[in-house]
């Protein structure tokens, strides 16, 4: 909180184009947004990589074929899923006040981010899982190995390199929710560029958040990219 | 010839029916089917797409369960296990497949050693077993590509291979030639032919290729619309089928018996009498020793020769089942008449023979056919002279099959019409 306070009284002071009132608030935003897209890369990452293998499993004719989950999981993503997240962010101030203990800064910000980035993930990943033949899954089958064992050890490696690419997108719409974080006090480059930028009228501040959130997104594609045709080439 | 020895396969009156969703109807996929695949054969299971064999070869496996009958595999009932108590059982069943199947993100060694990893052997176990089984199957400078760098032929061979890794018993084939050409065919028909001769291991091979049965099973059994049909030994069926489909299936794998167009232009070219000779090398003879049906055209030649008469030889196919020759090759034979008449008459005592007349007093083909009662092809000629074979049956199936997938009860009346 004070560390907030002291950042807008900074804003306040700094003249059109002080950069060095500047930078160490873009450094700063540039941490948290990090912080921010990383934690729920990770965490709702590898929550969304659960419940992807649930729906994708539970659907008819698969592993673990199950309707009554099948159904309400599905709905359940199918309404969180389009809630713009700005309005997801307010709507789920009660549920992080209790999670987290705050409604205001990067963490509180993190916790909505993560819900939503695992009913994403799950999507994405369902939609991953489907197309890989039916046959391969038979032939572990036929070889004595476990359901679980065919998700680890065939299921998810057959389909690897679509889903990287799929975490790489994901990553761009992480990125895209940690902008609002703002609006909650959480910070980050989103913040940085309307605060300091837009609502002072210095394009070139807004442009250099952007910029920076451009290279960041390029970086992520690229390494993904070269990941996933490393795989592909197979 | 006949080794049936101890079962090592029980199906005991087996049924399976498929539900249909979103209603209360199903379908049966595999009708009654009572059936014992003794331990060292190589059981060929040949029917249309949709006869219900790759639902039967899977509750080998227990990839299926039946809905009801018994399947006991290697003394164990298998159709009333849990999944976990199926894994042992599973390991001494290795299965190969039309599509291959396999692991895309694996490569070659690893999609061989995986069943190892399975079943937890030891790593240096493993790369040994890897090795031997490559080496076996011809492909040990390929052990570290991917699937998609080898060719279909090869493909199959890593199936195989995987297949053996942990020492089955049994090996089930589904269609695990259809998508190869034929040169590749052989190749892999080979391969499976040792692996049955080296190991012992008995072979389950499903397929709608006769020619594939005919290479390498020495039992064979015909499906027809969930049902099997015939069974018995490979040569047995060949030389005398009593099914109908038995019999499509059998014309399409030889051709000695020329169709109707082709009789027509012989007729055309040649003026002489034309005389279809059956081949059989021996006699075919039932489970007691006595004789079913008895060789044929085998002093055709002596014959000829003590006759005189003028012969020419214009069209034939003569092919081996399990060594034995069997086919039919056509003659014309020009001379008198009556001697003619009489040489036949000496002809017909030991051989089966289809006589077409002559090109001034033909005999109309179906009649010639019927009074030779031989397996011909089923409905004749289509309309443009054009034998009505298996490959354009399958053709035609495959055209539909997308439709009989989403629609199982249609896949039944498709086989019904077949057969």
């Amino acid at each position: 909180m004070m560390q907030m306070l002291t950042m807008q009284t900074g804003a306040a002071l700094a003249s059109r184009s002080d950069w060095t009132v500047l930078r160490p608030l873009l450094a700063q935003s540039v941490v948290q947004t990090l912080q921010m897209v990383l934690v729920t890369i990770v965490i709702g990452g590898a929550l969304g990589l659960v419940l992807g293998v649930i729906l994708y499993g539970t659907r008819p004719g698969n592993l673990f074929e199950n309707r009554v989950v099948y159904r309400i999981l599905d709905i359940l993503v199918n309404i969180i899923r389009p809630i713009p997240f700005i309005i997801f962010l307010a709507a789920m101030q009660p549920l992080t006040i209790k999670v987290v203990g705050t409604s205001i800064g990067t963490t509180a910000a993190i916790f909505p981010m993560v819900v939503m980035c695992t009913f994403a993930t799950s999507r994405l990943v369902e939609q991953n899982l489907v197309p890989v033949d039916h046959g391969v899954i038979e032939a572990a089958r036929a070889m004595g190995a476990s359901k679980l064992t065919i998700i680890r050890t065939v299921l998810i490696p057959e389909a690897l390199a679509p889903l990287i690419l799929a975490y790489a997108f994901l990553f761009i719409g992480v990125l895209d929710m940690s902008a609002m974080a703002g609006y909650i006090g959480g910070g980050g480059l989103g913040n940085f560029a309307i605060a300091y930028g837009y609502q002072k009228f210095d394009q070139t501040v807004t442009w250099t958040a952007v910029i920076i959130m451009i290279v960041l997104v390029q970086v992520v594609q690229a390494i993904a990219n070269a990941i996933a045709k490393r795989l592909l080439r197979r | 010839m006949t080794q049936t020895s101890e079962p090592i396969i029980v199906f005991d009156h087996v049924s399976k029916e498929f539900r249909q969703r979103g209603s209360k109807q199903s379908t049966r996929a595999v009708d009654d089917v009572s059936l014992s695949i003794g331990a060292g054969d190589i059981f060929g299971i040949i029917g249309y797409s949709g006869a219900g064999k790759s639902t039967l070869v899977r509750m080998i496996n227990a990839l299926e369960q039946p809905t009801s009958g018994l399947v006991t595999v290697l003394g164990e009932r298998v159709s009333a296990m849990g999944e976990s108590k199926l894994r042992p059982v599973r390991q001494k069943i290795g299965m190969i497949f039309q599509q291959f199947n396999l692991f895309s993100s694996k490569t070659v060694a690893q999609n061989v050693a995986y069943p190892l990893k399975l079943d937890h052997w030891r790593k240096d176990y493993q790369d040994k077993r890897v090795a031997e089984l490559l080496e076996f199957v011809g492909l040990s400078d390929h052990a570290n590509k991917y699937p998609s760098q080898l060719s279909g032929g090869q493909k199959q061979r890593v199936g195989i291979a995987r297949a053996l890794a942990t020492n089955p018993k049994i090996l089930l084939a589904d269609e695990a030639t259809s998508a190869l050409d034929p040169e590749t065919t052989s190749e892999v028909l080979d391969l499976l032919k040792r692996v049955n001769e080296q190991f012992g291991i008995t072979i389950v091979l499903i397929t709608h290729q006769m020619n594939v049965v005919q290479q390498i099973a020495n039992r064979v059994a015909v499906m027809s619309a969930g049902r099997v049909v015939e069974q018995g030994d490979v040569y047995d069926l060949f030389a005398a089928p009593k099914q109908e489909v038995t019999k499509r299936f059998i014309t399409t794998a030889m051709d000695g018996l020329p169709d109707p167009a082709r009789v027509e232009t012989m007729h055309e070219q040649w003026p002489g009498r034309l005389v279809t000779v059956v081949i059989r090398q021996r006699d075919i003879t039932d489970a007691a020793g006595a004789t079913l049906v008895p060789a044929s055209g085998q002093n055709i030649s002596e014959l000829i020769a003590r006759y005189g008469v003028h012969s020419s030889l214009l069209y034939g196919g003569i092919d081996t089942v399990q060594g034995v020759a069997i086919g039919a090759v056509t003659y014309e034979f020009s001379g008198d008449d009556a001697h003619i008449g009489s040489f036949l008459t000496q002809l017909a005592q030991d051989s089966d023979i289809v006589d077409f007349g002559t090109r001034a007093d033909p005999v109309d083909y179906a009649q010639a056919v019927a009074r030779a009662q031989l397996a011909v092809p089923a409905e004749g000629a289509d309309a443009d002279g054009e034998v009505h074979t298996l490959a354009n049956d399958v053709e035609m199936l495959e055209q539909v099959d997308d439709v009989v997938e989403m629609n199982p009860e249609d896949e039944q009346s498709e086989n019904k019409e077949c057969a």
